[in-house]
């Protein structure tokens, strides 16, 4: 098995506020080879995003209790200076937004912003960075890259817009991009576009990809690996089939229930929400923090924190019920339905 | 953006005529002395008096009256504030001349004041927003408050006697005859004219600063540019300072146009020659013509700062367009 | 054309021959103005332009684009909110393109409308029983003393506890702001109400709540919805028909599950292939029709067919000279194209699925 690019264990990130103490990440691990594309799903207040910023090292130390291990390519990214990890990020590490309408900054040239993400990692003239950054933005699909490099974000559509921000973020060559809901803002067609391009560039560039997202079907069609987080942890993990052809937690099978599907199937039956609210990060349920809303629930649930097991295995879940239960749950709940 | 260079000169012209025909009502609503007689002196004849007002046209109907003063606003050579009419009536110097001679004085005092204000007032500000809550933070809030609330009247005795005569730091206040404005401003009889005028700005500009940054440090594209790697310094001045003191040029712009029609309290404590003090002094003599000209100087210079201003800002953010 | 269409396919839940709305030739065009001290108008921006559509009484009509489509604004036309510039829509027979005043009140009773953004479409300062209770008060069709009662009634038709009308919008949840704002446009039973993206802000889990809810209502209230959004899982699973726009225009209109398994105009179908399906066998089978380009801008409209430039059946010179109308093509599907696209059952048959 090769080496995995990024290892994180045991993550966690509270942030204390005057409400109380967030837990916004709560023990998370888990491996990512290279060339793989990971989806990590989850709603809001699941942690996904704070996950990767903090892998990123874009959250604020002083205002956050980070803990556990973040190992890059051998290196604990937690335990670097924070000049030292300025250089990781942008270069070996890149991420993407979800909003590219004000991710791009609104005063400077788009060509100039990319130009200048290359001058701070690399050693090369105002003249050649400009060049690599019209080289990138040709990469990326857009066309007449030299005239699009004079212009202002302002100027682009919002497919482009994103397009410039990948652009941008691979300008370096990294070896992992990580994409934070990189197609909620866009429309569907454009969202198709820019997912196509990912799995395109993830080829040429050599890189692994994390997409973190809500949308299930975003995540079926270009992941190879998921992750489902809920209130800072890790629920799920398995490989494509194993989520969407056996999952084993009943979040994902609430997911799955609830979301409205385009195929086959002419009765219009009612969609299965899951019952409650996503629970609050301060105060966060006993035993297992999707307790209060699962209809499988017993006593042992409110009480203990399940694992995440098995743990060496391919395809883990964090819940108590046993393996049969959950894969006759499974083909009598969630497959039924769909 | 030729079209609205055009369209934009023409309000300007009507703000002036605006400001103008305002400014003439009071002064006809307003009970004052005769300025004829005034002009004509104190023991005069009856005839010299009715010649004055003659002279000044005053003895024509009101809107006549106002009409030859409407010539005077259009901002062209050879009409602006033209000696015919713009003639004071306390000094019999025409106006245009008494404002032009006095210009060096408020220039030097505006601009000396404007870079005082934005050196103390921006790096406070710059200060405050990146150490949120600190000491720093608290303590430049204090000196706004501080700067924001003090009269400038009071800040200025308070500094000319602590520092002038106290401390022996300062010279006195006031230009003697015969030096020019630039051996003046040598001898640093303007230092403490600078520090009181722009404290209060310097205060308001801070808060200001601070306020902008914040916000535009929490800007969507300011975590891209952390994601990019860019050292903390080049984030914060780079990428939020330069959309932070967008506003804050088109404050400026105003500001230091409102200054150039004279700091009146400023220049009337500290003895300046100034337009500010020309124009309290020709107020407090009803003089009618010196008040409207300065007052369709300060016009013109604001409303051709707003226009300057607006133009900038189509420079400075590329997502404005003016058609 | 659309006529006959739609009166051929009633949907199940009709009830009545006339429609409760009827819209014909529907244009709304923004102009772009230049000039020195009068504004000269150069240009429109073509919103809505020609849109023939029928709502009937009961049934959930899907309006369905992306960016610059035009349905938000038609949906606002229709709400009155803003004028249209040509066409005429008509309520319940009556035409209402221009009525203003006191009738334009009245018709507010009868028409209301749920926004996309949660957040922003409640005023934070007020409290909930005062946002839900603010059509009685203005209307006066529920003496003062009983409003408080009516709207703790209608938080409890909608799932919110009636003993939080005391509280203000920043201390619900997302899905709960929703329900305010559901709430709130039942107040006084209107006959129909335009959902404008109403849970596209919304997490998954919430959105199935809030859709489910918004199905009862229908059923308890005989509710007529003009259902707008752009993800099309959503729009198929509430809607009896639906509409494709594109470009201030509708290009495709179907009953039922006509458009999902056949959709005649390439736009639809385009837009169907891009919707992300979570189901990866199926996701991998999927036909795939990728657009290139952006969506246009509504001001300048391309010549002829107005899908022309990016369709991948585009023959030319038909398609960039002439545009074509909306023409039957299966029982309750119209679309407007030259060169529809084949029979999904020709395709599979073809290729020995």
């Amino acid at each position: 098995m090769a080496e995995p690019l990024l290892e994180v264990k045991n993550l966690t990130v509270h942030f204390p506020t005057d409400d109380g103490l967030v837990k916004a990440v709560d023990g998370v691990s888990f491996s990512l080879l290279p060339g793989e594309t990971l989806g990590v799903v989850g709603e809001s207040g699941s942690g996904k995003s704070v996950s990767f910023l903090t892998v990123m090292g874009l959250i604020d130390t002083a205002h956050a209790v980070i803990e556990g291990e973040i190992i890059f390519q051998g290196q604990d990214l937690l335990t670097l200076q924070a000049d030292e990890m300025r250089t990781v990020r942008g270069e070996k590490i890149s991420m993407i937004f979800q909003d590219p309408m004000t991710s791009l900054h609104p005063y400077y040239k788009v060509g100039d912003q990319i130009a200048e993400a290359v001058r701070v990692h690399q050693k090369v003239s105002k003249q050649e960075a400009h060049e690599q950054a019209v080289e990138m933005l040709r990469r990326v699909g857009i066309p007449r890259p030299d005239e699009r490099a004079d212009q202002y974000p302002h100027e682009f559509s919002g497919g482009m817009r994103q397009r410039a921000m990948i652009a941008m973020a691979l300008s370096l060559n990294p070896d992992l991009l990580i994409a934070d809901e990189p197609t909620t803002a866009l429309d569907v067609t454009v969202q198709a576009q820019i997912l196509d391009l990912l799995d395109r560039l993830k080829q040429e560039f050599n890189a692994s990809i994390v997409i973190v997202t809500h949308d299930l079907g975003v995540v079926a069609e270009h992941c190879d690996h998921i992750q489902v987080m809920y209130a800072g942890k890790i629920v799920e993990a398995g490989d494509r089939r194993d989520i969407y052809y056996g999952a084993h937690h009943p979040y994902t099978w609430g997911l799955l229930s609830s979301i409205p599907r385009l195929n086959e199937s002419d009765t219009k039956e009612r969609l299965h929400p899951i019952r409650g609210l996503p629970p609050s990060l301060i105060f966060v349920p006993p035993g297992c923090a999707f307790h209060p809303r699962c209809p499988h629930v017993f006593d042992r649930c409110r009480t203990d924190v399940p694992e995440l097991l098995p743990a060496d295995g391919h395809h883990a879940s964090r819940c108590h019920l046993s393996l049969a239960d959950k894969e006759r749950i499974f083909q009598e709940e969630v497959m039924a339905r769909s | 953006m030729g079209r609205y260079l055009i369209r934009r000169s023409l309000f300007l012209i009507l703000v002036l005529f605006i400001v103008s025909l305002i400014t003439f009502i009071i002064f006809v609503k307003l009970p004052a002395g005769d300025p004829a007689r005034r002009a004509a002196g104190r023991t005069t004849t009856e005839a010299n008096v009715e010649a004055a007002r003659h002279a000044f046209g005053l003895d024509k109907p009101v809107y006549v009256q106002y009409a030859r003063f409407a010539k005077g606003l259009i901002p062209w050579p050879g009409l602006f504030l033209n000696e015919d009419v713009y003639f004071s009536y306390a000094n019999f110097v025409p106006v245009k001349e008494e404002i032009f001679a006095r210009l060096p004085v408020t220039l030097t005092l505006a601009v000396g004041a404007a870079i005082t204000w934005l050196l103390i007032g921006i790096p406070i500000g710059i200060i405050s927003a990146v150490r949120r809550r600190s000491v720093w933070d608290r303590a430049s809030m204090v000196f706004a408050l501080i700067g924001v609330s003090a009269p400038v009247f009071w800040l200025a005795y308070l500094f000319l006697y602590i520092f002038w005569f106290k401390l022996q730091l300062a010279p006195s206040s006031g230009i003697p005859i015969g030096t020019s404005v630039l051996e003046a401003v040598l001898q640093g009889r303007f230092i403490l004219p600078w520090f009181v005028l722009a404290l209060a700005f310097a205060a308001f500009y801070a808060r200001m600063v601070r306020g902008n940054l914040i916000e535009t440090m929490g800007e969507d594209y300011i975590r891209t540019a952390r994601a990019k790697g860019l050292s903390e310094k080049r984030v914060i001045y780079r990428h939020g300072l330069r959309a932070a003191l967008t506003p804050v040029v088109t404050m400026f712009g105003l500001d230091l146009a409102t200054l150039l029609g004279g700091a009146f309290i400023t220049e009337t404590v500290f003895n300046l020659p100034g337009i500010g003090q020309y124009a309290v002094r020709a107020i407090f003599n009803n003089d009618f013509p010196s008040v409207m000209g300065v007052t369709l100087f300060a016009a013109f210079f604001f409303a051709l700062a707003n226009l300057v201003v607006d133009i900038a800002y189509a420079f400075l953010d590329p997502r404005v367009r003016y058609t | 054309m659309s006529v006959e269409v739609t009166e051929r396919s009633q949907p199940d839940r009709a009830t009545s021959e006339t429609p409760l709305v009827r819209i014909r030739g529907l244009r709304k065009l923004f102009p772009i103005t230049r000039g020195i001290l009068f504004q000269k108008r150069i240009g429109d921006v073509h919103a809505v332009d020609g849109v023939d559509l029928d709502i009937f009484k009961g049934e959930t009509m899907g309006l369905v684009g992306e960016t610059g489509c035009g349905k938000s604004t038609l949906a606002r036309v229709l709400m009155r909110l803003y004028e249209a510039t040509e066409g005429s829509i008509e309520f319940e027979g009556k035409d209402i393109t221009r009525v203003k005043g006191g009738d334009l009140r009245g018709l507010r009773r009868e028409m209301q409308m749920i926004f996309q953004d949660p957040f922003a479409s409640l005023n934070p300062r007020k409290t909930v029983g005062s946002i839900i209770g603010a059509p009685y008060r203005l209307h006066k069709v529920v003496p003062r003393k009983k409003i408080k009662s009516e709207v703790q009634q209608l938080m409890e038709l909608v799932g919110l506890n009636p003993e939080h009308y005391n509280r203000y919008p920043h201390e619900f949840s997302g899905g709960q702001r929703q329900r305010i704002g559901v709430a709130r446009s039942l107040a006084l039973r209107p006959k129909l109400i335009v959902c404008d993206e109403p849970v596209s802000a919304l997490d998954v889990s919430i959105q199935a709540q809030v859709l489910n809810l918004l199905e009862d209502l229908q059923e308890e209230f005989n509710l007529t919805y003009l259902f707008i959004a752009h993800d099309l899982s959503v729009v198929k699973h509430v809607s009896d028909r639906v509409a494709v726009m594109y470009l201030g225009k509708i290009v495709e209109m179907a009953v039922g599950q006509t458009l999902y398994r056949n959709p005649k105009h390439p736009y639809s179908g385009a837009l169907l292939s891009a919707v992300p399906i979570p189901d990866p066998d199926l996701a991998a089978a999927k036909k795939r029709i990728i657009l290139e380009g952006d969506v246009p801008s509504p001001i300048d409209p391309p010549s002829g067919c107005r899908f022309h430039p990016r369709c991948p059946n585009a023959q030319f010179p038909r398609c960039s000279d002439e545009e074509p109308e909306l023409r039957p093509h299966h029982p309750g599907q119209v679309a407007a194209c030259h060169f529809p696209l084949e029979d999904r059952a020709v395709i599979d048959e073809a290729a020995g699925v």
